[in-house]
């Protein structure tokens, strides 16, 4: 990566705590256009909550976050569309009990001239758009519920899309996919990324997103272990990075390497 | 038959009236209801006929009644619904009521007749505007307590129950004020009340009227869009049956003529010769019926067709996903709240102008009837589902059961139990109902 461009999006020095418990502890990240950046680490790391930071869910105790190198006011997840930061959340964050039609336009409805909703024109551009992702998703009737849990992933990105993101966060992105689903998702984050989308991925499991990122960067009890490239390391090395807390000599440390 | 549309193909295996349904889109809870009200009233009826030699629930007079009892806690039930998608719940209905009509029998017993000179047409204006802005903003306040302070909307309306009921009895220190202006009391029903023959059927005749515009109007956005129509029988089906219950519902409030004693008094006051005994004045839709119905139309159009509506349900189905999405979930919340608010004042508006005065008990126990409605017509405690016209449905169902009871000679204490119990009971087939549905 280019580092004279200027970040899509830099975090500094966040800090989050809950109840004494430092969640994330001055943890620092940034994100360039075109780029994917893995967010790594065991359950209970931090990633989670780093990455709710910057998609406005939750509020930071301390620290910095910049767009386009300029500071950024984020304080809920409204504030954060604004900035062009849309997220995809482990949960499977969807409105149950409407349609997908009407979970794609969630917030940001389509309205007639009247100042109605217009459910028609937001089928058929939710047929368009889920028809480019997903050929062969075919319920746009049936509340999202009902759908299964690839079905509603897809749902969930194609909102992203069609909002035209600047920065995406997915966090646990394949983790309720099938094999198929996910070689899918793979194929739209390059298409994303030749759009000069930023991404975050945000796992558990190294395998899921190594293949996908151009960096990683590792969390370790809401410390930055270090940060890579992966062309520069190994699945291996990064493994020690997860479990251990060790920097190997092609990554850069970060405060919470451990210094053996 | 030919099928024209994908609606209509015929799926191998599937019986008949589940085709039917799917291409008439008709939602079979919908039948369920209509079913077990025609059973209440064909049941009260036969019971009549056999115990009482006279059958008294199927008469128009009987009717019109329960219209015009259904209409109070019909428009609230409307507002409910929106408060239980949300997974709130309202217990200070009955007692926002009572406060808002105190304050309006205030208003113009008391208070405007000094200004304006007695039945004043601004009288009865000024009181419903006042009425509805006092609901407005004690609805808000406790949507305001809700969501900004994440008090549960049990404890803030369980207190709200108490606080404005204990209000509306300081006000006037437990008296009850009469009589209502004349105006004002003509939106409580009554001979005077209704609209009469002739703008019934001209009501009825735009009803059917928008009946077909809405089906040619949703014909065209499908065809816009190539999406798959609904077949012509089963839109003219659908067309026929609606237009066949609001013709139908036309001539019944045109069958009860005004009574005998009402009649001498307009013959005498407009010097008609004709014999009283040949004058037959219809009733007509009696105006509190009337507001039933525009509030019905207008909360079907505000949670199908608005943006409010949209986010009500998604909110009810995912609290943190409709959050996550960007909407203002608190600020939605008391919207709702201060919209149940102005509701209970509307029904303020029908009760004490139906009574002719306004008493410190008015509405009492109104919230559990209105929470019993909302949960009949198929609102969900779970969140996210729930109809406007399921509630409306289900206050005609509650008050055919209040005045069937009567009607039977049934005692106070008898009509609670049977309440009751049809209450748990409904719940319990839907229960049943859904977990087959899935």
């Amino acid at each position: 990566m280019d580092k004279k461009t200027t970040p899509l999006i830099e975090a500094k020095d966040i800090s989050i705590a809950f109840g004494g418990i430092k969640a994330v502890d001055h943890a620092d990240v940034d994100l360039f256009p075109g780029e994917v950046v893995a967010i790594l680490g065991h359950n209970g790391a931090g990633k989670s909550t780093l990455i709710k930071i910057l998609s406005g869910a939750y509020k930071r105790d301390s620290g910095q976050i910049l767009v386009n190198g300029e500071v950024a006011d984020i304080a809920n997840p409204r504030d954060a569309k604004k900035y062009g930061i849309e997220t995809i959340y482990q949960t499977l964050a969807v409105a149950d009990n409407v349609d997908a039609a009407a979970n794609l336009y969630l917030g940001r409805e389509i309205l007639t001239t009247y100042g109605t909703l217009d459910d028609t024109a937001m089928e058929a551009e939710a047929r368009r758009v889920m028809g480019r992702l997903n050929p062969n998703f075919q319920r746009f009737k049936e509340p999202v519920a009902k759908l299964s849990g690839g079905q509603r992933q897809s749902v969930a990105i194609a909102r992203a899309i069609l909002f035209n993101a600047k920065i995406l966060i997915m966090d646990e992105p394949t983790a309720a996919l099938g094999p198929q689903e996910t070689e899918q998702v793979g194929e739209l984050i390059q298409q994303l990324k030749s759009d000069g989308i930023g991404i975050f991925l945000i796992s558990h499991d190294i395998h899921d997103v190594f293949d996908l990122a151009d960096r990683v960067a590792v969390m370790k009890n809401g410390k930055m272990v270090g940060y890579a490239k992966t062309k520069d390391v190994t699945k291996d090395e990064v493994l020690g990075m997860i479990i251990l807390g060790k920097c190997p000599p092609g990554a850069t440390p970060g405060p919470g390497a451990s210094d053996s | 038959m030919k099928n024209t549309t994908q609606l209509a193909e015929k799926v191998e295996g599937e019986p008949i009236w589940t085709r039917f349904l799917r291409a008439t889109e008709i939602d079979a809870r919908l039948l369920g209801m209509i079913a077990a009200l025609a059973l209440i009233w064909v049941g009260f009826h036969l019971y009549g006929v056999i115990i009482n030699d006279f059958g008294a629930f199927l008469t128009p007079r009987n009717l019109w009644n329960l219209s015009v009892q259904t209409a109070s806690i019909g428009v609230m039930a409307t507002g409910m619904v929106l408060v239980i998608v949300t997974r709130h719940i309202d217990l200070s209905v009955g007692s926002i009521l009572g406060i808002t009509g105190m304050c309006m029998a205030i208003m113009q017993v008391r208070i405007l007749p000094e200004i304006f000179g007695l039945g004043h047409p601004m009288i009865w204006i000024i009181s419903i505007i006042t009425g509805l802005i006092i609901g407005t903003v004690i609805g808000a306040i406790h949507g305001y307590l809700i969501a900004y302070h994440g008090i549960p909307a049990f404890i803030v309306t369980l207190g709200g129950l108490l606080v404005w009921r204990g209000v509306a009895f300081l006000l006037t220190r437990g008296e009850t004020i009469s009589p209502v202006d004349t105006t004002f009391a003509k939106l409580g029903g009554g001979p005077y009340g209704a609209i009469g023959a002739g703008a019934s059927w001209a009501i009825g005749l735009l009803g059917c009227a928008a009946v077909f515009w809405f089906m040619i109007q949703g014909r065209r956005t499908r065809a816009r869009f190539d999406f798959p129509q609904r077949p012509i029988w089963a839109e003219g089906f659908v067309a026929a049956v609606s237009c066949a219950s609001i013709l139908g519902l036309v001539m019944l409030v045109n069958a009860y003529p005004w009574p005998k004693g009402i009649v001498k008094k307009y013959v005498a006051e407009n010097n008609i010769d004709t014999p009283i005994n040949e004058i037959f004045i219809s009733h007509g839709f009696a105006i509190p019926v009337l507001i039933l119905i525009a509030v019905g139309v207008g909360m079907t159009f505000l949670t199908t067709r608005t943006r409010f509506g949209r986010y009500v349900f998604a909110i009810g189905g995912n609290p943190d996903a409709a959050e996550l999405a960007g909407i203002n979930t608190r600020w939605v919340t008391v919207k709702i709240f201060a919209l149940m608010g102005a509701l209970c004042s509307l029904s303020a508006v029908i009760a004490s102008a139906r009574l002719g005065s306004a008493s410190a008990q008015l509405g009492q126990l109104d919230e559990l009837y209105v929470i019993a409605a909302a949960v009949i017509g198929g609102t969900s405690f779970a969140g996210g589902i729930g109809t406007i016209y399921g509630a409306i449905l289900g206050a005609v169902v509650m008050q055919s059961l209040q005045t069937g009871m009567v009607l039977i000679g049934f005692d106070a204490a008898m009509q609670q139990i049977v309440v009751g119990s049809v209450l748990v009971f409904a719940v319990w087939v839907d229960t049943l109902y859904r977990r087959r549905a899935k």
